[in-house]
């Protein structure tokens, strides 16, 4: 939190395939400023249609409402889909606000990502 | 814990204010500043995350609602350390003014959370998140936001 304004880290961290799951790493801030970035490389993953996509969110420092729009939507995507979405290594920044909106339970939320890939 | 002590004499120690430009590059700005303020006044770690996303919440509300996406208007937050010695409470007062559309307060409420989908919390979170919350009309234009949270 304390960085300097200019060096902030990407929110998008990496794209991998590990078996039959895309695993999305996001990163740093999330907020107004760069949720329509992670909302468009949701978009990209889509095409792909993966059965199953996890979001490793361990390095999130924070994450206001527009952050949790976009995973709702994803959510949203994933059913309609076929699609399994589920979240791995939620910060406690970003457990507030899933906690706060009383979201957590229709979330598939794991501890680390290991636990949501063996899943 | 909602109180009202508003008409009651309090004392204000810490008084910081800030300008920022109605653009989301600053929200990081208040965001780093209200921590601060909060971790400094002595609040507990849990709430001073709710806090700055109350913060966060409330000028991501002003950017895209009152000046209609981001801009170079102002908004000010002034972050102040409160204290009312006849009812031994103190706390963190946080007010933030913009200069654009002005809306009833009335008006302003959180959306139902039982319906999933995407946008409209940012009210229910800074209510949750804050002992006291008004909404006010500024005296020619905008709106302004006071909150206020206490310590245990």
């Amino acid at each position: 939190m304390r960085d300097d304004i200019n060096k902030l880290e990407p929110v998008i961290r990496a794209v991998k395939h590990e078996g039959r799951a895309i695993v999305l790493e996001l990163g740093g801030e999330i907020d107004m400023k760069c949720s329509a970035k992670v909302k468009n490389k949701f978009e990209e993953i889509y095409r792909d249609k993966p059965p199953v996509l996890v979001v490793d969110m361990t390095e999130v420092e924070f994450m206001d409402s527009s952050g949790l729009a976009t995973l709702v939507g994803v959510l949203k995507w994933c059913r309609i889909n076929g699609s399994e979405l589920r979240l791995a290594g939620l910060t406690k920044a970003v457990r507030n606000i899933f906690d706060i909106c009383r979201l957590e339970s229709i979330f598939q939320i794991y501890d680390s990502r290991a636990e949501a890939l063996s899943q | 814990m909602k109180t009202n002590v508003k008409k009651q004499k309090s004392f204000t120690d810490t008084k910081i204010e800030l300008r920022i430009c109605a653009n989301p590059d600053y929200l990081r700005v208040a965001r780093t500043a209200t921590h601060d303020v909060a971790q400094v006044i002595g609040l507990k770690d849990n709430e001073i995350e709710k806090i700055t996303l109350a913060v966060v919440e409330a000028l991501t509300n002003v950017i895209r609602h009152s000046y209609g996406g981001p801009c170079d208007k102002p908004i000010i937050v002034k972050l102040n350390k409160i204290n009312y010695p006849d009812v031994k409470k103190a706390g963190l007062e946080i007010v933030i003014r913009d200069f654009g559309k002005q809306v009833d307060p009335e008006n302003i409420k959180g959306r139902d959370l039982d319906e999933c989908k995407p946008g409209g919390v940012g009210v229910h979170i800074i209510h949750t998140a804050m002992d006291e919350v008004e909404f006010t009309r500024g005296d020619d234009c905008g709106m302004q936001l006071r909150m206020v949270k206490y310590l245990d």
